[in-house]
């Protein structure tokens, strides 16, 4: 697509140059990556050179910009829109390639066997979601394969299975849901998965569906279609089955946690409370709050296909900025609920050194929700 | 409260005066006709007499004996043969004043209602041995009188004996019959009182409407200081007497007997020829921009609020205080939720970047050394004059940066506001003491039904639809109902008063017909 065409179908004339995305938006401050003067660029000169802006592949999709913008013009989508371009004529990333063949053969970025998808189960028995079933589960590829988010995908199970939930997964014949692929540009990729993972998702008759990432949660509500199936991020639903009492939290967790809001749950999707009353129905849990909670949380910088390319600023990384804020608050535990918060948040917290006791003796931890949920819940 | 005056008029002397007073006043009441000050710390008007601090001692004199005596609870009757001579500054009634405020100085050595008192009888130090620093209660006991007498809670009483008597609950544990209303931590003349100490419950102040909520009101008070009629009302919602039966102090202070209880609001139904609607406007809630942290950092408040701090009838008088401080970085943010479809108000406000210069120009003229930025879009200085004060302000060292900020937040116990200069195409972080939003102007929450009520039409931002937007500017859809200001649009003020003119001699044509018909009728 020519760039002048892009102008006009995104309605990038309808901008009026106020700032308010590079202004909030996280990567600005650290890279040369100005969305605002790239729209500006856009509407007065003839022609935009992708090449000349290795910047693009800077941005986490957090969404920041289209989330203020006054005037609805979604700045994102013009960075996924130019990505497209430079994916269109092969030049990108090699690491962003590679992940983008590993979703292409084998249905998840890390390029690992689709038959080992259901590794992360470790025996127990899981209802196939084909044979029919009222609460589909859609696991992630992130939380099927890396050894550090499976055990949060296990814990979900068990919550499930201690709720009495008629649930089921769709085991191997899951494929990334694409919400990556798409951000970084590889459209044509995302349609495939989309109707792929579309047409299984509707086959299992499932009225609702629950998902580990808020990614996939995010891309399922807003670019699948599946308007008559009930989407659900698993905070939303664990905090219903503890309202109602199916879920009952018994042992005490001790401890100061503090809570990120993963982008593509809080900033696009406003889901903000449930986690935060799943945490405050575990007993003995104090939850303190960063100054930048809500709407205003920090992106992790490990989104929307992040996790694949480093970006052009290696030294400062948001992430590092963000567990520093949580270890301000004095919490011994930065408590999140997205697989890529959880793997981004932890190496931050390795790096910068706060997994190493402070001189009060104080520690700072990553944990996704559902494992202090699993803490609480206790064995059974 | 005096001891229920009967009719009968005795006479009495004080200092020299005479006045007849209704048998049962007490002499401190007599002696206030007469405006003859006498001091005291435990008196109060809606309260029984009680006779605590002693100060209001005077002499008297009849049937050829004279004796001191307390003027609060001291009743003027006729039973004695002579008339009553009071003497309220004799050398023995100041002798004995000055031994009583020394007694209380001595007891309460840093109340400063205390030491005023003291002071004002030339006592500023005390020849008996302090007690404790801290100590502020002498035991007027107002505040176990007024939960008493007037709430009829006794959640407070004197507890222990002697030198141990002290205010407290009873076993000196949080009260459950204390309805927290804080009437005894008002009434306390020194600040010994305090609510927390009496209940866990937690007081509701009521904030002042008019001061956007950065000062109280009470539960009577007139409203705004050009308030038309400027007369005082009663927060029927909140007021023990309106809700509870109980209180009812204020009607004790009023000297006009004003105060009417169960005055009810009227409806009237008037018989007009011409309505002209001005109903106004709202301002657009600043926590539909999460973003800005209002709510959150007492360092951001909106332009409105703005306007109270920096008013000279204001709470403050006047001074720009932020968290007890004057700010020394002061950034003004424009176009707050306005020219924004994404929240829903696709307009401009109109007035807001002629407000924004001058509050601007206020900070510089009270703070001369603060640094003041306003972020626009862009400045909309299209009246009269008003370009050429938009000039002003900006060679008053005001710095006009463009950019719409994206977010505040706080680092290291300031507010840090983020933004893109857009000019210098960066990202630029500002710490600031102040921030103020120029919010957006929205409909009235109510303006629907006003328009369901006055058959009125409502263009699709909400305001009220006039009839042409160039020559029925004026004109709603019903003959002789015409509109004028913010409910058909933002408008400043000089638009306001030219719309409202138009609106008024549209009206005049209509009266004029009407007038005509009945003399040619």
């Amino acid at each position: 697509m020519k760039t002048k065409t892009m102008t006009e179908e995104l309605e990038l004339f309808g901008c009026i140059q106020c700032g308010k995305c590079t202004g909030g938006c996280p990567v600005s401050r650290k890279t040369v990556l100005n969305i605002r003067s790239m729209i500006y660029n856009m509407l007065v000169e003839p022609e935009l050179d992708v090449n000349a802006h290795e910047e693009l592949w800077d941005c986490t999709s957090c969404f920041t910009c289209v989330e203020r913008c006054p005037k609805d013009v979604q700045p994102a989508e013009l960075i996924i829109n130019l990505r497209g371009q430079l994916v269109e004529s092969g030049r990108i990333p090699e690491t962003i390639g590679t992940a983008l063949m590993g979703v292409f053969r084998q249905g998840n970025p890390s390029g690992v066997a689709r038959e080992d998808r259901t590794a992360w189960i470790n025996g127990t028995e899981i209802k196939a979601a084909q044979a029919g079933c009222e609460l589909l589960y859609f696991v992630c590829c992130t939380a099927s394969y890396d050894q550090r988010v499976q055990p949060v995908a296990r814990a979900l199970v068990r919550a499930f299975q201690a709720a009495g939930l008629d649930f089921g997964t769709l085991g191997t014949e899951e494929s990334c849901c694409g919400s990556g692929v798409r951000r970084m540009g590889e459209v044509g990729l995302f349609e495939m998965l989309a109707e792929e993972n579309g047409e299984l998702i509707r086959s299992t008759g499932a009225g609702r569906v629950v998902t580990t990432s808020p990614h996939c949660f995010n891309t399922f509500k807003k670019e699948y279609g599946l308007d008559e199936i009930d989407i659900l991020h698993y905070t939303q639903l664990v905090a219903e089955l503890i309202d109602q009492g199916k879920l009952e939290l018994t042992n005490e967790v001790n401890k100061k946690v503090t809570y990120h809001d993963p982008c593509f749950l809080g900033k696009q999707n406003q889901v903000f409370d449930e986690p935060r009353s799943i945490i405050q129905a575990i007993p003995g849990v104090e939850l303190v709050e960063m100054d930048r909670n809500r709407e205003r949380s920090l992106c992790c910088e490990g989104g929307g296909g992040r996790m694949w390319a480093e970006g052009t600023n290696l030294e400062e990384r948001l992430a590092f900025q963000r567990v520093h804020e949580a270890a301000d608050t004095g919490a011994e535990i930065l408590a999140v609920a997205c697989p890529f918060c959880l793997l981004t948040l932890e190496d931050a917290v390795k790096v910068e050194g706060l997994d190493e006791a402070d001189q009060d003796g104080r520690t700072l931890k990553v944990l996704d929700i559902m494992e202090l949920v699993d803490m609480a819940l206790g064995d059974e | 409260m005096s001891m229920t005056p009967t009719d009968t008029k005795i006479p009495v002397t004080i200092d020299g005066q005479s006045i007849e007073v209704e048998e049962g006043t007490t002499i401190l009441e007599a002696a206030q006709r007469l405006n003859i000050p006498i001091p005291t710390l435990c008196h109060h008007p809606a309260l029984e007499a009680y006779g605590a601090c002693r100060l209001c001692t005077v002499e008297i004199t009849y049937n050829g004996r004279s004796r001191l005596v307390t003027a609060c609870n001291y009743p003027i009757r006729a039973a004695s043969l002579t008339e009553i001579e009071v003497q309220t500054a004799s050398e023995k009634v100041l002798k004995g004043r000055k031994m009583l405020a020394e007694l209380l100085l001595a007891r309460c050595p840093n109340a400063t209602a205390v030491q005023e008192i003291a002071a004002s009888m030339g006592v500023t130090e005390t020849r008996f041995e302090s007690g404790s620093e801290d100590e502020l209660c002498y035991l007027c006991g107002l505040c176990v009188r007024t939960c008493e007498e007037l709430i009829g809670q006794s959640a407070i009483s004197f507890v222990g004996r002697g030198v141990d008597r002290e205010v407290g609950t009873p076993f000196l544990k949080f009260s459950d019959a204390c309805i927290a209303c804080g009437a005894c931590a008002f009434v306390c003349p020194t600040g010994a009182i305090k609510l927390e100490d009496i209940t866990d419950k937690e007081p509701r102040p009521l904030l002042s409407e008019f001061d956007m909520g950065i000062a109280k009101r009470g539960n009577i008070y007139i409203p705004f200081p050009q308030a038309v009629p400027k007369i005082p009302v009663i927060d029927r919602e909140h007021c023990l007497h309106a809700t509870l039966g109980r209180c009812g102090a204020c009607e004790y202070f009023c000297e006009a007997d004003a105060i009417e209880y169960d005055q009810k609001d009227e409806l009237i139904d008037l018989d007009v020829d011409s309505v002209i609607v001005a109903t106004g406007y709202d301002l657009i809630d600043p926590h539909t921009k999460p973003e800005y942290g209002y709510g959150v950092y007492p360092e951001v408040m909106t332009g409105i609020e703005f306007e109270r701090l920096s008013s000279a009838s204001g709470p403050t008088m006047g001074k720009i205080l932020v968290n007890g401080k004057e700010p020394k970085d002061v950034v003004f943010i424009k176009c707050v939720g306005s020219r924004d479809p994404h929240t829903g108000v696709p307009y401009c406000s109109r007035f807001c970047c002629m407000y924004t210069a001058k509050h601007a120009h206020l900070v510089r003229d009270k703070i001369p050394d603060a640094n003041i930025t306003i972020f626009y879009m862009d400045v909309r200085a299209f009246g009269k004059g008003y370009e050429e004060f938009y000039d002003r302000v900006k060679h008053e060292r005001v710095v006009y940066r463009r950019g719409e900020p994206s977010e505040i937040y706080r680092r290291n116990g300031r507010v840090v506001v983020l933004a893109e200069d857009t000019l210098l195409g960066k990202p630029i972080e500002i710490e600031a003491d102040l921030v103020v939003l120029a919010t957006a102007v929205v409909p009235r929450a109510d303006a629907a039904e006003t328009a369901a009520l006055m058959g009125l039409e409502m263009s699709p931002d909400g305001f009220f639809q006039e009839q042409h937007p160039k020559f029925r500017p004026v004109d709603t859809p019903v003959d002789d109902v015409f509109m004028a200001g913010c409910c058909q649009g933002p408008k400043d003020i000089p638009d306001t008063v030219a719309q409202a003119k138009a609106a008024a001699s549209s009206a005049l044509i209509t009266l004029a017909r009407r007038e005509r018909e009945i003399s040619d009728g």
